[in-house]
């Protein structure tokens, strides 16, 4: 790991419209170590990805990617720069087939032997998916769309993966699956994971350092397995 | 059988009240103020009388009581289709193709025009397939571009007296530039919104046909518009070229149907590449194909411009057979028809918006007898389509079978 962070906010701002949902958020991802984000509903951390993506405009401040300011630089470019994300509520194309879905992901590759190693190795990774290539992707299970989702995201060959409350409406079964997934992810490929959680027990498990925000703002920023032990934190988002 | 009727009679029963209570006002009020039960009294027993038949028919079915007639009928239909499944696609273009070649032979000079009629649509609803069926984006103001296509090549050739095929580019260009310029503002939208503004752009080029008096002729329109020109080497006095018009309709079909083939194989060639498959993950989720790294406003654009070309070029060709343009052939109506097909056929699929083309040009002009109901049965139509087959009369193909043909 070098001093360099791959991915930095420097005190950005953003909302929509009116709607301040960011006040000057400055978080640091280290290259190769998984960093959670976790949060209650409405604090933010949604609006952090998108900020990030430049789906939503930051108003204020800096986004650095690689030391280089990604502010204006359009969405669909990021995938390129080797940043990607898998949004919130998982947002697979429901009437294309598994297959597709993979293939849409490298959409911005030419290489075509790699992209069909790369969906065999998609495949791998999660065999469901391999048994239901040709099925169309609204039928998945919730737990399949997830897994579909983030395969589609690693087609991209990223070097940050950005992903957004990955365990949203599944099984805890299926959660602790995808977790599993994500550290996987994270020590074969030397990804970058940037993971936004409600659920702070298994975010903060699987990773080594974590922000809390509230609001808007971060409000907390240590080792994960701090964060774990912290009274506070135990009390307000672990339940006890 | 007493069960199933005991299931259906209700239903059936408050239908036929609501079936008199839609048609006493249709039939019973009299526009001098008298109001009157006896006509529709009538229509309506034997309405009733005649889904009651239907309602038996079902019944006994639903119970198996009538499975010696049934079984048989069923056993020909699946086999039937299960015969026409195995059949290869080609032998169904093959024999679509020549179909369309011998056709002009043995039609008259009506069915010809109407064929023609069939096939510029064709090109239009295609057209309109790759805005609406693949990127999904629905475009009311469509005709506009069909319009652009029309105006082009009617002004080229009246003003500097330029042949038809040297227009015909220019035509696709001009309704190609024009849906660039129409599409760079609207496509930040989405959804409804756009529907709206594309609505209005739409009658904005028919409003500027109408009112530019000096390019355009205004509502009189462009007369005396040159048909179709073709060259032929003449011997007579030296090698030259000699110009043929193309004067017969027969001749024109045969033109109208290569440009209905480059459409059909341009469309098709488009659906099953790179830009088809930007396209379709736009239609599906856009915030998501823009994280895949999918430039949606260039590809949304690109669609935008690839449909209006197709109509440019079906707008040529309708100019050049009708010699005659005016803004009155491109109103909204129009837009709302091509819509109608597409969605008729099934979004995205070819042969489905052939069928539907061919359903709503050509069963109008077999049933000409009945034109007062022609929109009664047209809104009926649409109704039980979209209650029985909501995808169209031929759904495109679901994707996944798309990997499949690789293999």
């Amino acid at each position: 790991m070098s001093d360099q962070p791959i991915l930095e906010m420097k005190n950005v701002h953003s909302g929509y419209g009116s709607i301040k949902a960011l006040k000057g958020v400055s978080i640091k991802v280290m290259p190769g170590e998984i960093v959670a984000m976790i949060g209650a509903n409405g604090a933010g951390k949604s609006t952090t990805l998108m900020t990030i993506c430049n789906i939503v405009q930051a108003e204020q401040g800096e986004v650095l990617y690689e030391g280089r300011v990604i502010n204006k630089v359009n969405p669909e470019k990021l995938p390129t720069m080797g940043l990607c994300q898998v949004p919130e509520g998982r947002r697979i194309f429901p009437r294309l087939s598994v297959e597709e879905n993979l293939i849409l992901g490298a959409f911005y590759r030419n290489d075509k032997d790699q992209i069909a190693k790369d969906i065999q190795h998609a495949y791998d990774l999660f065999p469901i998916l391999g048994e239901r290539r040709r099925q169309e992707g609204g039928t998945l299970s919730g737990g399949e769309q997830q897994m579909l989702a983030i395969a589609r995201a690693l087609m991209t060959k990223p070097k940050v993966l950005l992903l957004d409350e990955p365990s949203l409406g599944l099984a805890p079964i299926i959660i602790q699956q995808i977790f599993d997934i994500i550290k996987d992810i994270n020590r074969e490929d030397g990804t970058t994971i940037l993971v936004v959680e409600q659920n702070a027990n298994l975010a903060l498990q699987a990773a080594s350092r974590g922000y809390v925000m509230e609001t808007g703002e971060v409000t907390l920023e240590d080792k994960a397995s701090s964060l774990l032990e912290n009274p506070k934190i135990r009390e307000a988002y672990l339940g006890e | 059988m007493i069960q199933e009727f005991k299931k259906v009679w209700k239903p059936y029963v408050i239908g036929m009240l609501w079936m008199l209570g839609l048609l006493w006002p249709m039939l019973g009020v009299h526009p001098d103020g008298t109001l009157t039960f006896q006509k529709t009294f009538t229509v309506w027993s034997y309405i009733v009388a005649g889904s009651f038949v239907i309602l038996l028919v079902y019944v006994l079915n639903a119970s198996g009581s009538i499975t010696f007639i049934t079984n048989p009928v069923s056993k020909a239909v699946s086999g039937a289709k299960s015969s026409a499944q195995a059949m290869p696609t080609w032998v169904w273009i093959v024999t679509a193709l020549v179909a369309c070649f011998v056709f002009p032979q043995f039609a008259d000079r009506y069915g010809t025009d109407v064929a023609i009629n069939v096939l510029l649509y064709i090109c239009l609803g295609l057209g309109l397939n790759v805005v609406v069926g693949l990127a999904g984006m629905l475009d009311l103001g469509y005709i506009a571009f069909y319009g652009v296509g029309a105006y082009t090549y009617a002004l080229l050739n009246t003003v500097y007296g330029l042949a038809f095929w040297v227009c015909l580019p220019f035509a696709g260009i001009f309704a190609c530039i024009a849906g660039c310029i129409v599409g760079y503002p609207t496509l930040r939208m989405r959804g409804d919104y756009l529907a709206i503004v594309t609505l209005g752009f739409g009658e904005i080029i028919r409003l500027i046909l109408n009112n530019w008096m000096e390019l355009t002729n205004g509502p009189n329109g462009i007369l005396g518009i040159d048909r179709i020109g073709w060259f032929r080497f003449a011997f007579e006095g030296g090698i030259g070229f000699e110009t043929i018009w193309v004067k017969k309709l027969g001749l024109f079909y045969y033109f109208a149907l290569g440009l209905t083939i480059l459409v059909v194989i341009g469309v098709n060639r488009l659906n099953f590449s790179r830009v088809g498959r930007a396209w379709e993950s736009i239609r599906e989720d856009e915030t998501a194909a823009e994280l895949m790294g999918v430039n949606t406003f260039i590809y949304k654009l690109l669609a935008y411009a690839m449909g209006a070309f197709f109509a440019g070029l079906a707008g040529a060709f309708f100019a050049a057979r009708m010699k005659f343009v005016s803004p009155e052939s491109f109103t909204f109506l129009e837009s709302a028809m091509v819509l109608c097909m597409v969605v008729l056929g099934g979004m995205g699929s070819i042969p489905g918006i052939i069928l539907g083309v061919a359903a709503l040009i050509a069963l109008p002009e077999v049933f000409r007898e009945f034109e007062a109901y022609r929109m009664l049965v047209f809104g009926a139509t649409m109704i039980i389509m979209m209650l029985f087959r909501p995808a169209g009369l031929i759904p495109a193909k679901r994707m996944g079978q798309r990997s499949d043909d690789k293999e």
